[in-house]
């Protein structure tokens, strides 16, 4: 299973950060990228992959993912996430901080990846706190966080809803070049809400969220990326309202960058007629228009990254009443697939559309990965982009199950991913 | 004879004819309780559980009554007295009582959506006696039961729907109903309490209720819940009164022969004057009588028994 040579032949070799799209080998020795080719020869003992009709692309990143531990490890471990990351082309997640205790100081983040140096499958990034407990109420030490380890702040799970502890924030990690994360929710708007408000929820007699409790806070922190020229990063961007402020502040030059995930682009409310909790996750699936305005974010590059927010939860907290179940799905081992859909479909090339899942996130966080530079740590993922197979909650590797997607088919498949120069095959099943 | 159907959970998924069947069922069993001795052997041998997560006298009493008059054996649970301050799930208590041997579980619930659950773990039937703010099928059908014998018919009458929309299951069911069988549905009240969307439905939304009521043939008041006083939706009970509170005054704007109607409790003073609720157009009690004979066809249908 590991080896430290890996020959992978014939191969699609796309690598969106320095403009390659060729057909070729690959070599990875002592975990780097050693070469690129059209075809290399090797002497001694080498694990050849054949590739030929797969993409070899970038390890994926996902800028967004709930590993649940400490604290939560009914839901997901450090372990089964990112064993849940390897089976869907992740090599890298970053861990957003809300577990118990909340990533707010060095313990924290040095547990988490000593966790994730001793039981990974995949690197581990973590997301540090912004304010101290993320109750929004008094900057976390911001300087120990990031020099434990941390690559981004958020209070993910809660918005930072005191605009000048968020502008304080913001300016005091440019200390440390690090984005700040914002995950845009007007709690007075959204409060008690279930689903998106409209004539769904009114339907299914449920409390909604409006577009309005993502939409202020989009404008409101342009508006503080503006006052403060800090690198603000809007989480899971839903509706075709906060498209809109992006597309806008981008061409006014304010550094702010987007994210959004496949269940934006994939579903609407209608999902969750029927009272599926697998169908509620905040922000909340929106109507078709919205779904629209993401996919035109993703095309015309208003949303730079595709993220995952996977968000596990165990079998009996979903089961319950809806409006009692807790926001959130699991995404890791979907993502790709659901992704490569806007190719299929001509929204995104496959570079484009990889961009998002590669350089545009390490962009976002600042790290030298994402990339298939020779000399560069081996973090290759392999894809059948033609093989199908089916969402089957039974060969998930998270704990979790809480899937809108169970029973889907999809198109694309991955062969296996090398996490810094270890190869790790998908299993057959899937 | 009986439903296509396991379980009543929303008059919205529910076909016309189905619903019809159901109004006609419960006329021949209204005689039932006007005869000295108000029973039938129609279920006996049946065990039918009210599951009350919510207060209720009315409803509960109601379905009670219905299965009582059919001779099945009534089992009450009420949250006092359930497990789920045990903390065990909704599902579990359902299960456990289903392992007794139930045939109908009646469940009322604060959640939205919380008899699907049920319905869909349960081999028995299942009623929804009303959950969150989604619907409360038996009192859509005993409203429609009450229109169509007062008038006759539901067809083209202007029905008009007076108050919080928003948080009404009644007014959900009740909208569904009355447009399937061909009513004109008007909604009046503050924008604050009509949900976002529901005019894609095909009915007419008025803020003010003057204009709502002319020409009326039927108005159905919801109960105002006197808690939403002061969390923005409107200012004081005074101010919702003196804008949408119905009295003799705007009564006599709608057509002569008008039915008022109104779920219960009732606020007098908030929703209707007392003049009004004890006038000659209010069918209230009425639809509490004919609520025991919808809920006796209810019962029945889903049973499969043979009269």
């Amino acid at each position: 299973m590991t080896t430290e040579r890996i020959l992978i032949q014939s191969g699609r070799i796309i690598d969106p950060a320095s403009g390659r799209d060729t057909v070729g080998d690959l070599l990875i020795e002592e975990g780097v990228i050693r070469e690129i080719g059209p075809r290399l020869s090797v002497k001694g003992h080498f694990l050849k992959i054949g590739a030929a009709g797969k993409l070899v692309v970038p390890g994926l990143i996902d800028l967004h993912s709930h590993l649940r531990e400490p604290g939560f490890e009914y839901k997901e471990t450090v372990a089964t996430a990112t064993a849940a990351a390897a089976a869907g082309g992740f090599t890298t997640i970053c861990a957003m901080p809300n577990t118990d205790p909340i990533n707010d100081n060095q313990s924290v983040t040095e547990f988490i990846l000593e966790k994730a140096k001793s039981e990974g499958k995949v690197h581990v990034l973590p997301v540090g706190a912004i304010t101290k407990g993320s109750k929004g109420e008094e900057l976390a030490e911001i300087g120990e966080l990031v020099a434990a380890g941390c690559v981004a702040l958020s209070d993910d799970g809660r918005p930072v809803m005191n605009s000048e502890l968020m502008r304080r924030a913001m300016e005091y990690a440019k200390i440390f070049d690090v984005p700040v994360i914002d995950h845009c929710e007007d709690l007075n708007l959204s409060a008690g809400g279930v689903m998106f408000e409209g004539e769904v929820s009114t339907a299914m007699g449920l409390k909604g969220i409006p577009a309005a409790s993502e939409t202020v806070m989009v404008a409101r922190d342009i508006a503080l990326a503006e006052l403060t020229g800090a690198r603000v990063h809007l989480a899971h961007i839903s509706c075709g309202g906060s498209v809109h402020l992006i597309r806008e502040a981008k061409r006014r030059g304010i550094a702010v960058t987007a994210e959004t995930c496949p269940h934006y682009f994939t579903l609407t409310a209608d999902r969750v007629r029927g009272f599926d909790a697998n169908a509620k996750m905040k922000p909340p699936l929106a109507t078709r228009r919205d779904l629209e305005e993401i996919r035109a974010g993703l095309a015309d590059g208003t949303i730079d990254a595709i993220a995952t927010d996977h968000a596990p939860h165990a079998a009996q907290e979903k089961e319950c009443e809806i409006d009692r179940a807790p926001f959130g799905i699991v995404g890791l081992e979907t993502a790709l697939s659901l992704s490569l859909m806007l190719v299929e479909e001509g929204l995104l090339t496959l570079p484009g559309l990889l961009q998002k899942m590669t350089e545009n996130p390490a962009r976002i966080i600042g790290r030298k990965i994402g990339r298939l530079g020779i000399g560069d740590t081996a973090d290759v993922t392999v894809i059948d982009p033609a093989a199908e197979w089916m969402v089957d909650a039974g060969h998930f590797k998270s704990k979790s199950k809480n899937s809108p997607f169970i029973g889907w088919k999809m198109k694309g498949r991955i062969a296996g991913v090398a996490v810094a120069g270890v190869w790790t095959p998908a299993e057959g099943g899937r | 004879m009986g439903l296509k159907r396991k379980d009543v959970l929303a008059l919205a998924e529910m076909e016309k004819e189905e619903i019809e069947l159901i109004l006609q069922t419960a006329e021949s069993f209204k005689e039932v309780s006007t005869r000295e001795i108000k029973k039938v052997p129609t279920l006996r041998g049946k065990t039918v559980v009210n599951l009350f997560f919510e207060a209720s006298t009315r409803t509960r009493t109601s379905f009670e009554l219905a299965a009582k008059r059919l001779s099945a054996d009534v089992i009450n649970i009420s949250t006092s007295s359930s497990s789920v301050v045990k903390g065990e799930t909704l599902l579990d208590t359902a299960r456990n009582i289903e392992a007794m041997q139930s045939d109908i579980i009646i469940l009322r619930h604060s959640s939205s959506g919380a008899p699907y659950i049920l319905a869909r773990a349960l081999r028995s039937a299942v009623i929804n006696a009303g959950d969150g703010a989604h619907e409360h099928p038996s009192q859509g059908l005993l409203d429609l039961f009450t229109i169509k014998e007062k008038k006759g018919g539901i067809a083209g009458l202007k029905v008009v729907i007076v108050g919080d929309v928003l948080h009404s299951r009644v007014a959900h069911s009740d909208i569904h109903g009355l447009k399937k069988l061909g009513a004109d549905v008007h909604l009046a009240g503050p924008p604050t309490m009509i949900p976002l969307g529901i005019e894609q439905w095909g009915v007419k939304v008025h803020y003010r209720l003057e204009e709502a009521i002319a020409g009326a043939d039927v108005i159905i008041l919801l109960r105002l819940q006197l808690e939403r006083q002061g969390k923005g939706y409107f200012p004081t009970l005074r101010e919702y009164a003196r804008l949408y509170g119905l009295d003799g005054k705007r009564v006599a704007r709608a057509n002569d022969g008008v039915l008022v109607m109104h779920p219960g409790p009732i606020n007098r003073g908030v929703e209707v004057t007392s003049e009004v609720a004890d006038g000659l157009s209010s069918v209230i009690l009425e639809q509490v009588t004919n609520g025991v004979a919808v809920r006796m066809a209810l019962l029945y249908l889903l049973s499969g028994e043979k009269p």
